[in-house]
């Protein structure tokens, strides 16, 4: 047996390599039980490779994990038991039905045969999936096949949870739903690292974000904090005749106390604000005055390209496509 | 905030080979059962090629030994031609399973390790069954018969069920080294089709021009299909005369075969499939 941790997730200086191709160079993660992390990164950052190597999925070329407790490496089996993966693309079988897909699972668990059908309709009630579950899974939508992945990572209770980018291909609304979801397992317990790029979900479900890029972890602390690196909110101004912009962004300046970006391409200034709300009212009012014609004017996050370019120094870029050896790039610091 | 779900009293703690081997099984078979494809090659194919052979081109290939002769000279080629064919359900279902991620889904659960693997054997070896008794009930139709002791039929049967255990892991080596089951498709024209029918599954090799008889006479294809015309007493033992060691003892050869495949490509093959999976 193993000593009892604080985290249920934790990693030291995981490398990952192929080929020549260097995944991950020395990857630290703590995630402390019965919280949250998310993991975000682009294309390519390497949030797959860690989700894989926690999962027992793949083995590290240097550096420890452990989940639970137990060794990913030595106790792979043990790890398993613990832990639910819900992985990048949704693996649910498709030629099963979403029922016969819960069963399966329930039994490679060894729930035996009663309760694995217990526990799969108990799921599927849970995920709204109790009238499709008799249906072929390969027939489901994509929100319903993603319930259905996450329904099948649950079947065991899990105290641990791996989601690889959860909501990826999620409509607004279906995206919402697994949200709430997530809330109600957080509630009940579970640890859970998600993957994602979407800096809107990790603000919304995480305790902690974890920035990875090109394989390395770039910034790391809660919401608050990672916002005070990246300059939080922000104003974002379209006017409809360009030759407004110069004298608009001046308003900006003003409400905001800080100078604007301006796009003149896109005829857009968009300014960081801790104040909120109450900079928007000033400079809605401000312009209607000057009479600039607004096309546009609202409170938004960084997107993860801005928070990129904040904490790199430059956007967060593809990987190629010509695959592992062509990344001239890598981050030398 | 409330405290960790208990664990579950009902996830069991040992391990269990055989019970995740059969509900990995289990899958395999549903989804033969709902792939409309994989249930034609299954049953629909061997028995169109049965009524085509016996019929269509049982009239312009004569066999020594008298009239008559060619439908009991084609039943151990089908069924050799069709055994071999059986390295393709493995492979697709393996490299399919590699592709789509379902071979990384049992690997995240607590399961037996070769549950995989076995659970696809299984599936496939009583998938190779409903073949060979569909062929099988066909060939009695159109007026195949047998003519040795039961043990040498049973034998027979016995020789079709080993070759499809070995087919299989040929298969599982394809599965493992091939990055998806288009890809597998592609070797199937290019390789095992050919090795079908420069054999002696449709045509005596006496029939066929120098090096093309030698290659068919030391084919495996070739050697079942002589050793269940054996075993089901439907060889003329007259056209063994000068033949090569294979063709007089095909029974021996192809049991060699056997040996050699499963021993051989079978651990070779569980070695290749872990390494394709460790990424
Ligand atoms: N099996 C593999 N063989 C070769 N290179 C790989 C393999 N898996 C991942 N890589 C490379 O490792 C790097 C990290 O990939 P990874 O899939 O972890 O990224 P990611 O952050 O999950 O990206 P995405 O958001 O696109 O899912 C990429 O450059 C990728 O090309
Ligand atoms: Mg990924």
């Amino acid at each position: 047996m193993s000593a009892p941790t604080t985290n249920a997730i934790e990693a030291h200086g995981l490398v990952k390599r192929f080929g020549d191709k260097t995944a991950l160079h020395g990857v630290d993660l703590a995630v402390p039980t019965g919280t949250v992390t998310a993991v975000l990164g682009p294309n390519g950052a390497g949030k797959t490779t860690a989700v894989r190597i926690l999962t027992t999925l793949s083995a590290p070329d240097a550096g420890t994990a452990t989940v639970a407790g137990f060794d990913v490496l030595t106790q792979a089996v043990e790890v398993r038991r613990n832990l639910g993966l819900a992985a990048q693309d949704a693996t649910v079988d498709a030629l099963l039905t979403g029922r016969e897909n819960l069963i399966m699972i329930g039994e490679l668990h060894h729930l035996g045969r009663k309760d694995a059908r217990k526990r799969a309709d108990q799921l599927l009630e849970e995920f709204s999936l109790t009238e499709a579950g008799g249906r072929l899974a390969g027939q489901y939508s994509g929100g319903m096949r993603r319930r259905l992945d996450l329904a099948a990572t649950l079947v065991a209770r899990p105290p641990v949870l791996f989601l690889d980018e959860p909501t990826t291909g999620l409509d607004p609304r279906a995206r919402a739903e697994l949200w709430d979801v997530l809330d109600g397992l957080v509630d009940r317990g579970t640890t859970l690292l998600l993957t994602t790029q979407y800096l809107e979900e990790a603000e919304r479900l995480a305790n902690d974000i974890v920035v990875i890029d090109h394989g390395r972890v770039i910034a790391n602390g809660d919401s608050r904090e990672l916002k005070r690196k990246v300059g939080g909110d922000q104003l974002r101004l379209v006017v409809r005749d360009e030759d407004q912009l110069d004298h608009a962004a001046a308003i900006l300046q003003r409400g905001a106390g800080a100078e604007p970006q301006i796009d003149r391409q896109s005829r857009t200034a968009t300014v960081p604000t801790s104040s909120g709300v109450a900079a928007l009212a000033a400079v809605s009012v401000a312009l209607a005055d000057a009479g600039i014609d607004v096309d546009d004017l609202g409170m938004r996050q960084p997107t993860l390209d801005e928070v990129f370019l904040t904490l790199t120094g430059k956007p967060a870029t593809d990987e190629p496509a010509t695959g592992p050896n062509a990344t001239p790039e890598e981050i030398t610091r | 905030m409330s405290a960790a779900p208990a664990p579950d009293l009902h996830v069991g703690r040992s391990s269990q080979p055989i019970h995740d081997t059969w509900v990995i099984a289990k899958r395999g078979l549903l989804h033969m059962r709902r792939q409309p494809e994989a249930l034609t090659d299954a049953t629909i194919q061997p028995i169109m090629f049965v009524l085509l052979f016996a019929y269509v081109f049982g009239g312009a290939i004569v066999i020594d030994g008298g009239a008559g002769d060619y439908k009991e000279f084609l039943m151990g080629g089908i069924f050799a031609q069709t055994l071999t064919f059986g390295v393709f359900g493995a492979a697709m279902a393996l490299a399919a399973d590699r592709k789509n991620g379902a071979v990384d889904r049992f690997r995240s659960l607590p399961i037996a390790k070769g549950a995989v693997l076995g659970g696809l054997a299984v599936a496939n070896l009583i998938k190779g069954l409903l073949p060979i008794i569909l062929m099988s009930l066909t060939g009695l139709v159109v007026g195949w018969r047998t003519h040795s002791s039961a043990l040498e039929v049973a034998g027979a049967y016995g020789l079709m069920i080993l070759f499809t255990f070995a087919m299989i892991w040929v298969g599982v080596l394809l599965g493992s080294k091939l990055p998806s089951p288009e890809a597998v498709q592609g070797v199937a024209f290019v390789a095992i089709f050919p090795l079908t029918f420069i054999a002696s599954t449709f045509v005596p090799t006496e029939s066929l021009p120098g090096v093309l008889q030698t290659f068919a006479e030391w084919n495996p294809v070739s050697s079942l299909a002589t050793a269940l015309r054996d075993l089901f007493g439907n060889s003329t033992e007259a056209s063994y005369a000068g033949a090569p060691w294979p063709v007089t003892h095909a029974i021996e050869y192809t049991l060699i075969w056997n040996v050699l495949i499963i021993g051989v490509c079978a651990p070779l093959a569980v070695r290749i499939y872990q390494r394709s999976i460790a990424t």
